[in-house]
């Protein structure tokens, strides 16, 4: 299955290669032509003499993770994240550095710890990456500053047709993207795996100006807090009940007329779709919808519980019904500048 | 033969780490125990309590060493479900919450079911968050299914263990759950393994123990009944990390450590340590002032009172799902107690006597 395998390959911001390999050997019998930017993105075009607007598809490749900052005289490795990680889902958890080194995060034994350090949060600046070296020296010989630390979860069925894994946010966008570029399509189509997404929405950037799209659908794994007793307005998106249709984030406000064009659509085809509750997070459309004289942009995202942590969970269903959205609105296009609505039904 | 026994050590504790076995719900691992020990015994036998006792018969089976170290481990019982499925719980033994946050978990309920306790996703955090511990009546293990299937399977009561598989970092270092003190487990298997060699006069009971976590309460009963004539714990004790400097001296890797204090007897303590000078094996010593906070504490005075050692593995991170040590230490700590056994008097009162 290729969501478990991107979910389980490595790669985080500035350190996508592993992730953009496998994706470009996917993608190669589908597409015209590949071609890797200066950033590191990967981007293919199909139907690239077709006239009519050039639609653009994104995913981006990276996820968050750790990066090694320093090297202890003991010989254990001090961190940073990179892209948002709550510290706190890091304790007593197993790392992967490079191919086949293993570390852990512990912590300080309650029996040791006293009140007031039972109480807080262990932060940054107190964690740690135990690899059994025995001195700076041997740990030397193995990592270096700069290398990076994944999460080491397995990507298997959960529950009630959900998946548990790493980094959904955003492989399963990548996963969507790979299955899109298998169908033919009426018009020129661009398909960018995105690099940098978590520290900035980096890559977009610089891609977008290059391809300079009619039009721009950014596939994504975003926040579903539906969890515990939270009241129903913190949940931004649920499980189960279809892909979310971003409406405002802190980097994009969506257009009213293209939400709307989505929603119908949706309903028309008997996709289920919500629509993303809440101001937070952001992703890649923030930076490809102000690209050069503004590019009508929309998202779309598979909900995704425990986001950026060590374990995060879909919807199986979520997933399909994603692709089949994006699947249908490329079938679809709304109206754009230069390009009236032209109804391209049931194909 | 050394490499040999390095891997079946590993292995073995490799299974035993990842099985399950919660005080009072230790069965899991007390048949992975028990299968072990068979091989290595001439009698083994469980008690009302679940304890498991493997016997070595001495030569001259004039007196009777008892071993222990425990099997069970620290987890988390079901406390309610809520209308939406999610399982609040509390813990059986002494866990901190901190390090529950995105762990994978096994709910033990009609079947097996796999589990993810929750975060909260950084874009949903206020500020000043992340700085405090989140508290266990804050979090939910979150399985994945409709409240109504989740009713059809949990119940209240049911208990939930850490889902960990060990690792291996360098140098022989392991790393997972429920160490402690599975390892001092393997230990006896070591410890076993050794006296088919050597020549003991003494029978030698290992014993498997239950419900340490909760109150030390196997061992109560089992050294009730065996009633022997001295008695060697094995535990962990807690290894030297960067935060804490000043509270714990015991290293890595330097060999098991040997408790002298009042919960050890002294001609113990010190039999031990000569036997690791003679055998060239490292040790190194722990001075406790007080209560161990092991089996040792209730063995010393059961019944009469029996005069009792405490020998333990170094080991980082207690009550984590990554506890670590070093697999040497093991060996060590297993070779140690065969020789220590092996080179008793037969008269054990000479030696026991103040």
């Amino acid at each position: 299955m290729l969501l478990k395998t991107l979910s389980e390959l490595n790669g985080t911001s500035g350190d996508e290669t592993t992730v953009r390999n496998l994706l470009s050997a996917e993608i190669k019998p589908y597409v015209e032509k590949i071609v890797i930017d200066k950033l590191g993105n990967l981007i293919a075009f199909k139907n690239q003499k077709f006239s009519g607007p050039k639609v653009l598809i994104t995913a981006h490749m990276d996820e968050v993770a750790l990066m090694i900052m320093a090297i202890t005289n003991e010989g254990f490795l001090k961190f940073k994240p990179v892209g948002g990680i709550d510290p706190r889902i890091l304790v007593s958890k197993t790392v992967r550095i490079g191919a086949d080194l293993t570390g852990v995060i512990g912590a300080k034994a309650i029996h040791l710890q006293k009140l007031p350090e039972r109480q807080k949060a262990c932060t940054y600046d107190q964690l740690y990456i135990d690899i059994g070296a025995q001195s700076k020296e041997e740990a030397a010989g193995k990592v270096k500053v700069g290398d990076y630390a994944y999460f080491v979860t397995a990507c298997e069925p959960f529950g009630e047709g959900l998946y548990k894994g790493k980094a959904f946010d955003d492989r399963i966008g990548c996963a969507i993207l790979v299955e899109l570029l298998k169908q033919e399509y009426d018009f020129p189509l661009v398909a960018a795996f995105t690099v940098q997404e978590e520290v900035g929405l980096r890559g977009a950037k610089v891609a977008a100006y290059q391809i300079e799209p009619d039009f721009a659908i950014v596939v994504e794994g975003t926040i579903a807090a539906d969890v515990m007793e939270r009241a129903e307005e913190e949940w931004v998106t649920e499980l189960g009940k279809g892909p979310a249709c971003s409406i405002v984030d802190r980097t994009t406000l969506y257009s009213p007329k293209l939400i709307q064009y989505v929603a119908e659509l949706a309903r028309r085809k008997n996709i289920p779709l919500q629509l993303r509750r809440g101001s937070s997070g952001g992703n890649d459309a923030g930076r490809i919808h102000i690209t050069k004289t503004g590019i009508p942009t929309v998202s779309l995202s598979v909900p995704c519980r425990y986001i950026h942590s060590y374990v995060s969970v879909i919807n199986e269903k979520d997933f399909k019904a994603c692709g089949d959205l994006v699947l249908a609105l490329m079938r679809n296009l709304p109206p754009i500048t230069n390009y009236p609505a032209k109804t391209r039904e049931d194909y | 033969m050394i490499n040999a026994q390095m891997q079946s050590a590993k292995e073995f504790l490799r299974l035993l780490s990842r099985e399950s076995g919660i005080s009072g719900n230790e069965a899991p691992v007390a048949a992975l125990v028990r299968a072990e020990f068979q091989l290595l015994s001439d009698e083994v036998y469980t008690d009302t309590f679940g304890n498991i006792y493997a016997l070595k018969k001495g030569s001259k089976n004039s007196s009777r060493i008892m071993l222990a170290a425990h099997m069970d481990e620290i987890g988390l019982i079901v406390h309610k479900i809520d209308e939406r499925g999610f399982l609040r719980f509390i813990s059986i033994a002494g866990i901190d919450p901190k390090i529950l946050l995105s762990q994978e978990v096994i709910v033990h309920g009609r079947r097996q079911i796999p589990g993810i306790i929750g975060s909260i996703p950084p874009h949903l955090l206020a500020e000043g968050d992340s700085d405090k511990a989140v508290k266990m009546e804050d979090m939910a293990v979150d399985v994945g299914l409709s409240a109504e299937m989740v009713h059809k399977v949990i119940q209240v009561g049911d208990v939930i263990s850490l889902q960990r598989d060990s690792c291996e970092l360098l140098n022989n270092i392991v790393a997972g759950k429920s160490f402690d003190d599975r390892a001092g487990v393997v230990a006896l298997k070591i410890c076993l393994e050794e006296l088919s060699h050597l020549h003991h006069s003494h029978d030698v009971i290992a014993v498997a123990t239950t419900q340490e976590e909760v109150g030390i309460r196997g061992a109560q009963t089992s050294a009730y009944s065996l009633v022997p004539d001295m008695a060697i714990v094995v535990e962990v004790a807690h290894g030297c990390t960067p935060d804490t400097k000043g509270q714990v001296n015991l290293e890595l890797g330097k060999g098991p450590s040997v408790a002298l204090g009042p919960n050890v007897h002294p001609a113990i303590y010190q039999h031990i340590s000569e036997t690791a000078l003679l055998q060239r094996l490292p040790m190194q010593i722990e001075p406790l002032p007080g209560a161990s906070g092991t089996d040792a504490w209730a063995i010393q005075v059961s019944q009469a009172g029996i005069p009792t050692g405490l020998v333990s593995i170094p080991l980082r991170y207690m009550h984590t799902s990554v506890e670590t040590l070093n697999m040497q230490d093991v060996l060590n700590c297993g070779k140690l107690l065969a020789y220590a056994i092996a080179s008793l008097p037969d008269d054990l009162e000479g030696l026991l006597c103040y």
